[in-house]
């Protein structure tokens, strides 16, 4: 089996990315299963990034917990990440600007990059190219693979440049040949169906979103989101959609609640600061009952936090932003796959009930990528609003029509018979402000929560299980940790633990009689969370009198598989002694 | 915006709904309304494609009077929710209306960018120096030495100048009115929504109850002097900063490409080159 983990580390401009990005696009060409993660400074130029990207010929479900081979381009990578390196894997460095104090315990190749590309090539930045040189000469990575992909990516910058690129590439595969090579990875080729996409979170989840028929998407560049507004920017007007940039987050909503209104599908996405300026305009369409999907790609909060870090910090702020009773749903992304599906689910969920849904992603899942099959949009069968039927059409329209479920008819502007103010203010059927109707109120608050109510049964389906069914050691996650419990628990399982995840969809209503069950029939559960405190465990802890252990990561970088697994043994060995089920204080 | 060639049958009264007016007797918002009816027959916009946003204050609840499609929005948020209309449909008539409260303080940060981009939509400004609905404090407009409930001891800040500041931001469609002058009000918001772009009137509407200013308006009114060239952007700003008199009419109107016209064109650019297909944007991932 080949299960291989690159990192390459480096100063920011120095081409860390696009040599990541290549790797990773040639591999899965060559038919790898890729799973990247990558940090990257919140300067513009300079700081310290770094790209991984695990291949392997089975499914990935985390980035992995450690460095088979590792690429420092600079003297910082090496000090950085060598602590990370396994033991027994391969140190490619540039020799140039890079002197390893020792390299015992690992297979060492000095390279020098630098005058490689300084020397033969005459441009100092075909360094990593020549990196990825070695990458195929060393690792047998299919060359022509990686010269087609040269060829692609420079070919609109000219004939000179491919050839400088190709150049590079070849005296990096020819260093390398003209060494004796001392390890033991070969990745020729996987069993990958090249039918599959390279695929960002981001990228993801702007393609469901053009599934699902959006029409406008309006936003403020904000990092980790504006990945999402600048592809739609290149790719929804060529499907007779737009996007625009408003001059901040609340216009942003507010324009999105505009479009909704006249019948267009709209969105924004968004990253803390600029979701917490969006929460007025979410409880505009909590009230108004217009349709919106809002995604925040969360940072590492408070304030401007930690830009380019990740974390699972804005739950609280989903689940309860706002003032009033104003129930919206939450739901939150898995996988690079789920982002194209869950944004399309979203896009119904919104139309169907007329509210505004909020869809949590991170850094962590927005900016990896990973090889999916090619999206499939019939899987999730497109839903549109209840619009109003002839009969109920006319002066005495009523938009806010008081129905067994909840749901109205919702007019759009352009059609005869059916006018009605969208309200921000409490009002009646008709929409007519009622700010001194107590009555009235009562009803149209339930009205709102019925709505909401009637989505727990999606969120009952769209909750997922591994591992032990029944266990007797649960662990509930949210969000982006998915595939890392996955494969925390497929581990625990191997070694004979009683251990099952389960893993809600949609947050906000909860799945109740999922987690009932689950959690009922478990001695233990452990709440996995990358945040200080443990918010869904604190969403749980309302409806469930159970003493959760909180398993909190909260330094910017998501959990490894070791992190969930190493808490499954600890729980493990406290069950066996009887004290399985005590709350633990939140760490960091 | 063009009015669509109807039957002329729409009479003011048709586009009254049954909901009477709740401001207070005497508000010169009244003298609004009325005026938009008038507007609204004169240029037949048939209801079916009017949409009339609006902030948060008295005149916030205009929509509630007017026989079409309206939002109702949150404080400030005017022309956000305006844009998102229109893009979603750019053959609706979109009329924006709100206080100086609404517009220029809280709000004030959408002004600029609602004004560059040219959106084709007009925005009516009911302006009474004061914020009526929370009793009398004082707003971006009201004069130095305003006393109320929030400056017991007189306003320390100097107004500022909406027509200036609309000419400086770039909208293409700039005047004042007054709701005491109904038919020169009409014939100013049947220009705002005829013109093609962005057409902001500054509407001086008095508050009979916090800040009456019925008598010391009318001696400051002054037309737009009739040689004025509206068209000169220089002489429209020096005209908005006079301050002998209180001038009403179009300071300033240009026809410049809207932001529609915008969108237009960059749909089409992207076109060009286009793969219109999802699957064929998925080629492009593979």
């Amino acid at each position: 089996m080949t299960d291989c983990v690159f990192r390459i580390g480096g100063e920011g401009g120095e081409g860390v990315i696009s040599t990541g990005e290549l790797l990773t696009l040639t591999l899965a060409r060559s038919g790898y299963e890729i799973y990247t993660f990558r940090t990257y400074p919140a300067e513009i130029k300079g700081g310290h990034a770094n790209y991984q990207v695990r291949a392997s010929d089975t499914l990935l479900l985390s980035q992995g917990a450690w460095v088979d081979v590792l690429v420092p381009f600079n003297e910082e990578a090496y000090q950085k990440h060598i602590k990370d390196l396994r033991k027994g894997g391969v140190l490619i460095y540039d020799s140039d600007s890079v002197t390893p104090p020792n390299t015992d315990g690992c297979i060492a190749y000095p390279v020098p990059m630098t005058s490689l590309a300084t020397e033969k090539i005459g441009v100092k930045l075909t360094k990593n190219i020549v990196a990825l040189g070695v990458f195929s000469g060393l690792f047998d990575i299919p060359f022509e693979k990686f010269e087609e992909l040269l060829k692609e990516r420079f070919g609109r910058k000219g004939e000179a440049v491919v050839n400088k690129n190709l150049q590079a590439l070849k005296v990096g595969f020819d260093y390398i040949k003209s060494q004796p090579k001392r390890d033991t990875i070969r990745m020729g080729g996987g069993p990958r169906q090249i039918k599959e996409l390279v695929l960002s979170g981001n990228e993801s989840l702007a393609l469901g979103a053009i599934a699902s028929g959006l029409k406008l998407y309006a936003g403020y560049p904000i990092t980790p989101a504006t990945d999402i507004m600048e592809f739609l920017a290149k790719e929804l007007p060529k499907i007779g959609g737009f996007v625009v940039q408003t001059e901040d987050e609340i216009s942003a909503l507010g324009t999105v609640l505009g479009a909704s209104y006249a019948g267009s599908k709209a969105m924004t996405a968004t990253s803390g600061p600029g979701f917490s300026l969006m929460v007025e305009m979410l409880g505009l369409a909590v009230m108004s009952e217009t349709p919106a999907v809002v995604v925040d790609v969360q940072r590492v909060g408070p304030s401007t936090g930690m830009p380019t870090k990740t974390e699972q910090g804005d739950l609280y702020l989903a689940v309860y932003g706002g003032h009033g009773s104003s129930p919206r749903v939450v739901m939150a992304l898995t996988s690079v796959e789920d982002c194209f599906y869950g944004i399309m689910r979203a896009f119904n969920i919104a139309e169907q009930f007329q509210m505004p849904v909020v869809v949590l992603s991170d850094q962590y899942l927005g900016h990896r990528k990973a090889t999916v099959p090619a999206p499939d949009p019939s899987k999730v069968p497109v839903i549109e609003r209840r619009t109003p039927t002839p009969d109920e059409l006319g002066p005495d329209f009523k938009r806010y029509l008081l129905t067994p479920e909840g749901v109205s008819p919702m007019s759009i502007p352009g059609t005869e018979g059916g006018y009605y103010v969208a309200e921000g203010l409490e009002h009646t059927e008709i929409g007519y402000p009622a700010a001194s109707n107590y009555e009235n109120h009562v009803r149209m608050t339930q009205k709102r929560y019925k709505k909401f109510y009637a989505i727990e049964a999606l969120s009952n389906e769209l909750t997922r299980q591994y591992g032990v069914e029944q266990p007797e050691i649960g662990v509930i996650g949210w969000g982006s940790s998915e595939g890392v419990i996955r494969e925390a628990v497929q581990m625990a399982v191997e070694q004979g633990y009683s251990v099952g995840a389960m893993h809600p969809k949609i947050l906000y209503p909860l799945p109740l009689v999922r987690l009932t069950k689950f959690i009922v029939g478990a001695k233990a559960v452990i709440i996995p969370e990358l945040n200080y405190t443990g918010q869904f465990a604190t969403l749980l802890r309302k409806r469930f009198a159970k003493d959760f252990v909180q398993l909190n990561k909260a330094t910017g970088l998501p959990f490894t598989p070791q992190d969930i697994f190493d808490k499954i043994e600890e729980v493990a060995t406290n069950v066996r002694r009887g004290s399985g089920s005590r709350t633990h204080a939140a760490s960091v | 915006m063009s009015a669509e060639a109807v039957a002329p049958e729409l009479t003011p009264q048709a586009y009254k709904t049954d909901e009477h007016p709740i401001w207070c007797p005497g508000c010169g918002d009244f003298g609004v309304l009325s005026s938009l009816y008038q507007s609204l027959a004169g240029l037949q916009i048939p209801p079916k494609d009017l949409v009339v946003v609006s902030g948060i204050g008295c005149s916030g609840r205009t929509p509630g009077f007017v026989r079409s499609y309206g939002f109702h929005v949150l404080h400030g948020r005017v022309l956000p929710v305006a844009l998102g209309v229109k893009l979603a449909n750019p053959k609706l008539t979109v009329i924006g209306v709100g206080g100086d409260g609404d517009g220029f303080a809280i709000g004030g940060g959408h002004i600029p960018h609602a004004a560059r981009r040219n959106l084709d939509i007009a925005y009516l400004v009911m302006d009474n120096s004061t914020y009526g609905l929370t009793k009398g404090q004082y707003s971006p407009t009201a004069p130095k030495g305003f006393q109320a409930g929030s400056t017991p001891y007189g306003n320390i800040e100097k107004p500022l100048n909406p027509l200036a500041m609309l000419i400086a931001y770039g909208a293409t469609f700039v005047a004042r009115g007054y709701s005491g002058k109904p038919k020169e009000l009409t014939e100013l918001i049947k220009k705002a929504i005829d013109h093609k772009g962005f057409a902001f009137i500054d509407i001086i509407s008095p508050c009979i109850t916090f800040y009456n200013t019925y008598k010391v308006i009318p001696p400051r009114l002054a037309e737009v002097p009739a040689d004025h060239d509206a068209s000169d952007r220089a002489k429209a700003f020096e005209l908005s900063l006079k301050e002998d008199r209180m001038y009403l009419g179009v300071f300033y109107q240009v026809q410049e490409p809207t932001f529609e016209d915008g969108v237009a064109e960059v749909k089409s650019r992207a076109q060009a080159s286009s793969r219109p297909r999802l699957e064929e944007i998925f080629a492009e991932f593979s």
